[in-house]
């Protein structure tokens, strides 16, 4: 029986091999793992919202997708991880409910997935694999052994990325 | 000036808990209406949640409910969301008509759920706009039906705007012959700005 650990919403945590990072029930909200394949050290975060620097009130770092993934990265090589070897997978980042109107919080999944890839990129970390998007929760298992990302849903199967 | 709902003080939240319990006292009326049978409701419990506790009072992050989501639209903007679980979803629709037996979600079930969740949140904000003088009028509805985590990313994503926490009022209706118990919880999430708007209009300062 391997350890999990769990991650909530606006949280991050980091694991060694050979320890399951999990969340569960991502909506709008993204899973955010990182990986170094040789210490094998690996790191979670569930991202709530692009952008610390639109809002006032961003005291939480793992709240929001610029911050989260940055504290995340200095984590894992504070426990040992090599920045330069770090890769990447992330899902969740769906939309829930759908309107016709073009109303900015409705996207925010959207939004949150691609504030994401832009820190990563920004960050040099590459992004091997993604399931985002689509008006779906998912719940994902990373483990550390190997870096493989699980993600179950409800109707809509489970699979390994 | 915003509010941060940390600093929600006694005061703020009775308002909120009064607008809870008119609100939902409308809506239980309504749905006494809708099923033609009498209603009662437990006082509406109102609470001030952190982000991780709220799925746990559905059964945890990966129970499968149903959402019924609004837009706010007029004097104040925003959102409202009527969430229940699947097994209250399948209560609600063989009240509403007795010998359907339904036991699982389709798309007859899912379009029946739209028009309880219209009705009720319908009448809960008719009740809202009327306390506090405003127009405040409720769009189409969107549902789904999904894990509890996943659903409930959406109002809290809206609260996040504005802090750690989460404000959620949950209702139980009881049908009184059958004794059957439907819990349904409403989130009412108005944006930013028009949480201020809001309590403006009814006289508190913050």
């Amino acid at each position: 029986m391997k350890s999990l650990i769990k991650v909530g919403m606006a949280d991050l945590k980091t694991a060694t091999n050979p320890e399951v990072l999990t969340t569960l029930g991502l909506g709008s909200c993204v899973g955010v793992c990182i990986y170094d394949p040789i210490t094998k050290v690996s790191g979670m975060a569930h991202v709530m919202l692009p952008d610390s620097k639109a809002i006032r009130n961003n005291s939480n770092v793992a709240k929001f997708a610029d911050t989260a993934v940055l504290k995340l990265v200095n984590d894992m090589v504070a426990n040992g991880a090599n920045k330069r070897r770090l890769v990447s997978k992330i899902a969740g980042g769906a939309q829930m409910f759908s309107f016709s109107s073009k109303n900015d919080m409705m996207k925010i999944g959207q939004r949150n997935a691609i504030a994401v890839k832009e820190m990563l990129k920004e960050l040099g970390i590459p992004l091997k694999a993604e399931d985002t998007g689509g008006n779906y929760g998912r719940s994902i298992e990373f483990d550390s052994v190997d870096g493989s990302l699980r993600i179950k849903t409800i109707g809509h199967g489970t699979h390994v990325l | 000036m915003s509010m941060h709902l940390e600093e929600v003080n006694g005061m703020i939240l009775d308002v909120l808990k009064e607008i809870g319990n008119i609100g939902a006292g409308n809506a239980a009326t309504a749905l006494a209406k809708m099923i033609n049978k009498k209603v009662d409701m437990a006082v509406p419990k109102v609470n001030v949640m952190e982000f991780h506790e709220v799925p746990e009072i559905l059964g945890g992050e990966e129970t499968e409910v149903c959402g019924i989501f609004f837009k706010l639209e007029g004097d104040v903007e925003g959102s409202i969301m009527f969430l229940l679980s699947v097994e209250s979803a399948t209560t609600l629709i063989n009240l509403l008509m007795p010998g359907s037996n339904v036991s699982e979600i389709n798309d007859f079930t899912i379009s029946a759920l739209k028009e309880i969740g219209n009705i009720l949140s319908g009448s809960y904000i008719s009740s809202l706009s009327g306390l506090t003088n405003l127009d405040i009028k409720i769009s189409v509805p969107s549902l789904a039906i999904d894990m509890a985590g996943a659903i409930l990313s959406v109002p809290a994503i809206q609260f996040g705007l504005v802090g750690d926490k989460i404000l959620i009022i949950e209702n139980e209706f009881i049908e009184c012959v059958e004794n059957e118990k439907v819990n349904g919880f409403f989130f009412l999430i108005p944006d930013v700005d028009s949480f201020d708007v809001m309590l403006k209009s009814l006289g508190i300062s913050i």
